[in-house]
C-alpha cells in the first residue's frame, strides 16, 4: 500500500517542481530524492514498521515476494535515473512531466504486484501503459517516434480490447473477478468443471498477456516500438515495465494449471519455443545494436517463461533474480548505447582504445545477458531451468533453451568483438567521471549477484 | 429477453471491431474500433451482471450478486477516457508532422 500511495503523490510533486524550478538538473536530483524516499516508504511496509492500512474490499492482497519485487524495480529506476538523468533532460523541454509518467508507471508497477483481482489486474496494467505511449512519443520532431508512438498505442489498446474480452468472459462463466476462486468451488470433484466461458477468457487473458510482455506470436510490434522510442525510454521499457509484466503474468496463472488442463503446458511450450526462435535467430541478423537489444529482449522473454512453466518455488525465487540480473544488464548497456553517435555494429569498433570503462562494463553487461558464469545472468537462467526440471516438466524444452542460449552468445559477443578486436574510432558523446563511476557501480553489482546470488535472495527472506 | 441474444450482439459487435483494427488504415477509424471492442465489452458486461443478478434472485431476494460488473463497466470507461486523451494527442502530433493519418504511411522502422 505504500508504495502505490507515495508513487502516485510523488508524481504529482514532480509535475508541481516542473513549475517552480527552471533548472533542469535540479529536477534530476529532486525525482532522484523522490525515488529514494519511495524506496524508504517500501522497505518500511518490508519491515512491518509502518503501513498505512486501508480497506481495500479485497482487491489488494499484499505479500512479501510482491513487495520485495517493489524493491527490486525501485531500486533499478534509481540506478536508470542516475546513470541516464542527463538523456532524460536532453530528450525534450518538459523534463519534470516525464519523472512524473516514471513516477505514474511505478505506481501500476506496485499495484500490478498486489492485486487481488481482474479488476485491479486492469487497472495497474493501464496505469503502467498510457504513461509509456506518451513516454515512447516524446521526441515530438522525429517521425520515427512518431511512428512508434502510434504503433505502440494502436497495439496496447487492440490488446486491453482483448483482455477485457477474457476478463468478461470469465466474469459471465464464474460471477466474480477473482481468480483462482473456480478451482476453489469445484476442489471437491477430481476433474474441476470449468465452464467453457472461462476456459475461453483465460485463453484470451493469456494472449493479452502475451502481447504485453511481448512473447512469440505477439511480438511483433516489440522491434518497431523499441526501435522508434527515445533511447532512454527504451531502457525503461525494455526493463521495469517488462518485467513487471511478468511478475503479474506469473502470479495471474498461478493457481490456474488445473482450470486449463494438461493442453495448457502445451500451448505454453510451444510459446516459449517460439519466443525463444524468433528472438534469438532474428537478433543474430541485426546490424543496428539497438534493435539487436530489442530482438535479444523478446529471447529473454522465453527464458521468464519458464517461471510460468514451472510456477513452484524455485521459479519464483527465479523470477525475482532474472528481474534483478536483467534489468541491470540491460540499463547498463543501454546507458553504453545512447552515449555513442553511431548505433550500428560499426559504431562500436575500437571502444575499448578511446573509451576503456565504458567498454568493460558494456562486456559485462552482455556477458550477463548472455548467461556466462560469474555474472548475474547465469544463475538467473539456471534458477529458471532448474525450476522446470524440479517441477518434472519436459527435459527437451530445458535442452532448446540451452542451445538457444548458446545462440544468443554469438550476437552479444559480435559487439564485444567489434569494441576490442576491431580497428576504429568509436564516437562518442561527452563522457562525465560520474556516469563512469555509475556505470562500474553496476558492472560491480552484476559480478556480485553472479558470484553470491544468495545475498538477493536472502534478503527476501529476512 | 434471453442472454443469448446479448451475447450474439456483443460478439458480434467485438468483431466488427477486431476486423476494422486489422483490416482500416486510417488512424481515426483503427482508434474507433478499439473503442468498439470497448464497448461491446461493457454492454456484455452488464448482460452478464443482470444473468448473474436473476439466477441469484430465485434463492435470496435481497441478494447484490452482480453489482460487481456494472461497478467495472465504470472502470472501463474512466480508462477508455483516458486512452482517447492520450491516442488523439498521439495522432495529432503524427498529423502535424506527416499531414496524414494513414499508417500505411508508417513503415520507416521496417529497415
Amino acid at each position: 500500500m505504500n508504495a502505490i500511495i507515495v508513487s502516485a503523490l510523488l508524481g504529482v510533486v514532480m509535475m508541481f517542481s516542473g513549475i517552480f524550478f527552471q533548472n533542469k538538473s535540479i529536477i534530476k536530483h529532486i525525482a532522484a530524492g523522490c525515488l529514494l524516499l519511495l524506496l524508504g516508504a517500501n522497505l518500511l511496509q518490508h519491515y512491518e514498521i509502518f503501513t498505512i492500512k486501508i480497506d481495500t474490499h479485497n482487491l489488494l492482497r499484499f505479500e512479501k515476494m510482491g513487495i520485495f519485487f517493489n524493491t527490486i524495480t525501485i531500486v533499478a529506476t534509481l540506478i536508470y535515473v542516475l546513470l541516464s538523468g542527463k538523456d532524460i533532460e536532453n530528450t525534450g523541454v518538459h523534463v519534470a512531466e516525464y519523472f512524473a509518467l516514471i513516477f505514474f508507471i511505478l505506481c501500476g508497477v506496485s499495484i500490478l504486484t498486489s492485486f487481488n483481482g481482474l479488476l485491479m489486474l486492469f487497472l495497474g496494467i493501464e496505469i503502467m501503459s498510457i504513461p509509456l505511449y506518451i513516454l515512447t512519443g516524446t521526441d515530438k520532431r522525429n517521425l520515427k517516434s512518431n511512428e512508434a508512438a502510434l504503433k505502440y498505442f494502436l497495439m496496447g489498446s487492440f490488446s486491453t480490447g482483448i483482455m477485457l474480452m477474457g476478463i468478461t468472459l470469465i466474469y459471465g462463466g464464474s460471477g466474480n473477478f477473482q481468480i483462482g476462486q473456480a478451482i476453489v468451488s469445484s476442489a471437491a470433484g477430481t476433474v474441476p468443471n470449468a465452464s467453457f466461458l472461462e476456459v475461453a477468457g483465460l485463453l484470451l487473458l493469456f494472449s493479452a498477456m502475451c502481447f504485453k510482455v511481448s512473447a512469440a506470436p505477439f511480438h511483433f510490434w516489440t522491434p518497431d516500438v523499441y526501435d522508434g522510442a527515445p533511447s532512454v525510454f527504451t531502457s525503461f521499457m525494455a526493463t521495469i515495465v517488462k518485467v513487471t509484466g511478468f511478475y503479474a503474468f506469473i502470479r495471474l496463472f498461478e493457481n490456474q494449471n488445473e482450470l486449463l488442463g494438461p493442453t495448457w503446458k502445451i500451448i505454453l511450450s510451444f510459446v516459449i519455443i517460439a519466443t525463444l526462435l524468433v528472438g534469438n535467430i532474428t537478433a543474430v541478423f541485426q546490424q543496428s545494436v539497438k534493435r539487436m537489444l530489442a530482438y535479444s529482449s523478446i529471447a529473454q522473454a522465453g527464458f521468464m517463461l519458464f517461471g510460468l512453466y514451472a510456477s513452484n518455488d524455485l521459479s519464483k525465487e527465479g523470477i525475482l533474480l532474472y528481474s534483478a540480473a536483467y534489468c541491470l544488464a540491460t540499463i547498463g548497456i543501454f546507458a553504453v548505447l545512447i552515449k555513442m553517435k553511431d548505433y550500428t555494429l560499426d559504431g562500436f569498433n575500437g571502444l575499448a582504445k578511446t573509451q576503456p570503462v565504458l567498454a568493460f562494463t558494456a562486456t559485462v553487461c552482455l556477458m550477463s545477458l548472455a548467461g556466462i558464469p560469474l555474472t548475474a545472468g547465469f544463475f538467473a537462467k539456471y534458477y529458471m531451468l532448474a525450476s522446470v526440471v524440479k517441477a518434472g516438466g519436459s527435459l527437451m524444452i530445458v535442452i532448446v533453451a540451452v542451445l538457444f542460449a548458446a545462440v544468443s552468445v554469438y550476437y552479444y559477443l559480435r559487439v564485444i568483438q567489434a569494441m576490442y578486436f576491431k580497428e576504429g574510432e568509436a564516437e562518442t558523446t561527452e563522457i562525465t567521471p560520474s556516469f563512469k563511476v555509475g556505470l562500474v557501480f553496476v558492472a560491480i553489482l552484476i559480478l556480485l549477484i553472479g558470484a553470491l546470488p544468495s545475498v538477493l535472495l536472502n534478503y527476501f527472506y529476512f | 429477453m434471453p442472454i443469448q441474444y446479448y451475447i450474439y450482439l456483443c460478439l458480434t459487435l467485438f468483431s466488427i471491431g477486431i476486423i476494422g483494427v486489422l483490416t482500416r488504415r486510417n488512424a481515426i477509424i483503427v482508434f474507433m474500433c478499439v473503442e468498439l471492442m470497448l464497448n461491446a465489452v461493457n454492454l456484455l458486461l452488464v448482460a452478464f451482471s443482470k444473468m448473474h443478478l436473476a439466477t441469484a434472485l430465485v434463492a435470496d431476494k435481497a441478494t447484490k450478486v452482480g453489482t460487481d460488473g456494472q461497478l467495472f463497466v465504470f472502470f472501463i470507461m474512466v480508462v477508455a477516457a483516458a486512452e482517447v486523451s492520450v491516442g488523439l494527442a498521439i495522432i495529432v502530433m503524427l498529423y502535424r508532422n506527416t499531414h496524414s493519418v494513414d499508417i500505411n504511411f508508417l513503415n520507416r522502422l521496417k529497415n
